[in-house]
């Protein structure tokens, strides 16, 4: 047998079959009907894509809009719908869209950007890689309505560079686009001009916070700007900037074509539509999961098969490793939306769920997550550059049983310190789940502390 | 001594300028910096890592201070600012993989290979690097080969088919 690499390797690729395409979404409406070979323009077409391009710039054939006696709908018709629709933003910081749409300057002279944000990597998030890969054609649609809404000509999605496979996918269908005349100078006849492009980060945590990917696409080190001001006033260039999340761009067309209301009542009041949960971790079936805002949490850890092995539910980093964890009796009676997970004391944040069993050790968990954002800290800041060292040092060496009984004091002192004194909020990211966990797990700190030992040897 | 080592003053491809062009055209005229991303890793792909020579004629293309070139070489993880082995393999130990074998994958890796986390083997075949979140937590344990290639659900079996096979590629 000669293979070669690309043989080699194809063998360890993943179908998504187990993690996109099963028959677990509830009303989904990114992903619905997906199986990993309809990604195509023919394939999304067919499933009505670009419906909702069409009907904005008047090219469905339906007739003139009585209030503006021409076909299509108003940049502030489309804003309206967006805000009417209660979607917020699914990159973690759950902002209104149609909001931070209605920021941008409309008469601005000068150009003006339009920007994905796709550099998913806090730890449990592995939604938009599945959006890009397998229906491509709905980040550009809801990117071109979101350009045509606030007058923009130029966009860029900032994809992760450790799934180049997936950037290399977008890429394909931009050209599609291009080639369909979805995307360029007079789409479909119209006076709106768009034309998009894929760029790649090449590793680093922090270019998924704005204003560091900004900096990262004009070429430089992926360090945080201060805000104000903000990039609806300087943004890429210096220039008029609105970034977005790949699935908050992928939830637009559905709003366009169905309606706000019809949006809102998929979810909850101040909490609209649908979104995609990334389980990971302790259950039978890790993935993704599409369901309404507002789902409980424990149909959501039905739909993910359970807690693994039929062990015990111990605890749940309901929103990204960012997000403090919250113990099983807490979560169990969340629902899952920005509300509701906010007021038990967590956030929502990316929607990655990150699910533990009775047999982990809630001391080594933070160990990983410590040693994380002292990796990733750009170094900027001196309380994020030197906190998040002094935060790992002393979790790391409470996990090896040398933990002095001052340190969980001086634990929060330093997740104090730095949340809040920073330039972006890594900081306060790395606090966070410090003090989640010594809140909610205090006794399996302090057991390691005094016993030099951990409560939950079992972890596996 | 590995062929790794030895390609380190081969200039840029004609092909890799062309790619370098194509990456320049998506930004405005004055703006060709913004390319520097995909240039660097268009050319650690052609020659395993990122050499001086190369941020000094990717400098010069973008019309950028050599120094900026590299300030973006060393802030990004996945260039290689020094020779690596024919496979860089990536593990994630972050905590969604860790709570599914991720750091035991990347020990069974080492161990099977015989290196130490971080190092080359001495035939220069594989390199070995801990990883952070690549955003695939749901097929944990996952691990990125030369930078493009994501492998997923990667058990002990796996791996040791990953490794036989990469092993048996013929040039």
């Amino acid at each position: 047998m000669s293979m070669n690499v690309e043989q080699v390797l194809s063998q360890f690729q993943t179908t998504a079959v187990e993690t996109c395409f099963h028959d677990r979404h509830m009303g989904p409406q990114i992903l619905a009907g997906l199986n990993g070979k309809n990604w195509s323009l023919q394939d999304y077409v067919a499933r009505g894509g670009y419906q909702a391009l069409r009907k904005i710039l008047g090219q469905d054939g339906s007739a003139p809009n009585p209030e503006t006696g021409v076909a299509g709908m108003t940049q502030d018709q489309v804003i309206a719908t967006v805000k009417e629709s209660g979607l917020r933003g699914r990159g973690g910081a759950g902002f209104p869209t149609g909001l931070k749409w209605s920021f941008m300057p409309r008469q601005f002279p000068g150009q003006k950007y339009l920007v994905c944000n796709s550099d998913e990597g806090e730890p449990g998030t592995c939604k938009d890689r599945e959006i890009l890969q397998h229906n491509p054609h709905i980040v550009i649609e809801g990117m071109a309505i979101a350009a045509y809404a606030m007058g923009i000509s130029v966009g860029y999605n900032y994809i992760h560079g450790e799934i180049f496979q997936t950037y290399e996918r977008f890429e394909a269908a931009l050209e599609e686009a291009r080639a369909a005349g979805f995307l360029g100078d007079n789409i479909m006849g119209s006076k709106f001009s768009f034309q998009l492009h894929a760029a790649h980060g090449f590793g680093a945590y922090i270019c998924g916070e704005e204003t560091a990917l900004l900096e990262s696409l004009e070429g430089k080190k992926g360090q945080p700007r201060f805000k104000p001001p903000f990039p609806a006033s300087f943004g890429l260039y210096g220039k008029p900037t609105t970034i977005n999340n790949t699935e908050t761009f992928a939830a637009v067309p559905w709003i366009i074509n169905n309606g706000g209301q019809a949006y809102l009542e998929c979810g909850k009041p101040n909490n609209g539509g649908t979104k995609i949960f990334s389980v990971s971790g302790d259950v039978e079936r890790p993935g993704n999961y599409e369901i309404p805002m507002g789902t409980p949490f424990s149909k959501l850890l039905e739909l993910a098969g359970g807690v693994r092995k039929g062990r015990k539910l111990k605890a749940v980093i309901p929103g990204g490793s960012s997000s403090p964890v919250l113990p099983a009796d807490v979560i169990m009676e969340c629902t899952m939306d920005y509300d509701s997970i906010a007021k038990a004391g967590s956030m929502l944040g990316s929607g990655a769920v990150i699910v533990m069993d009775d047999s982990r050790c809630m001391v080594k968990s933070l160990q990983r997550l410590s040693y994380f954002y002292m990796h990733e800290s750009c170094g900027q800041c001196t309380p994020c550059r030197e906190g998040t060292g002094w935060l790992w040092r002393m979790v790391d060496r409470i996990e090896r049983g040398e933990g002095r009984e001052s340190d969980l004091a001086l634990l929060d002192n330093v997740a104090e310190n730095i949340m809040g004194r920073t330039i972006c909020a890594l900081g306060d990211a790395a606090a966070m789940p410090v003090r989640g966990m010594i809140k909610h797990f205090r006794h399996e700190f302090e057991h390691h502390i005094t016993h030099k030992t951990c409560m939950v040897p079992a972890y596996v | 001594m590995s062929s790794v080592n030895t390609h380190h003053s081969a200039p840029l491809s004609a092909q890799a300028l062309e790619r370098f062009a194509r990456e320049v055209a998506k930004y405005p005229d004055d703006q060709k910096q913004s390319a520097v991303m995909a240039c660097l890793s268009i050319a650690q792909q052609e020659q395993g890592y990122v050499s001086a020579e190369s941020e000094r004629v990717i400098a010069e293309f973008l019309g950028m201070a050599p120094m900026a070139v590299h300030e973006v070489t060393t802030f990004y993880n996945m260039y290689n600012q020094h020779p690596v082995g024919k496979f860089k393999i990536n593990v994630c130990t972050n905590l969604p993989c860790q709570l599914r074998n991720g750091q035991g994958a990347l020990m069974h890796l080492v161990k099977t290979l015989g290196i130490e986390v971080g190092e080359t083997t001495a035939d220069g075949v594989f390199t070995v690097q801990p990883g952070e979140c690549m955003g695939a937590c749901a097929d944990a344990p996952v691990m990125l080969v030369n930078d493009r290639t994501m492998c997923s659900y990667m058990s002990n079996d796996k791996i040791d088919q990953m490794v036989a096979g990469l092993r048996s590629v013929k040039e």
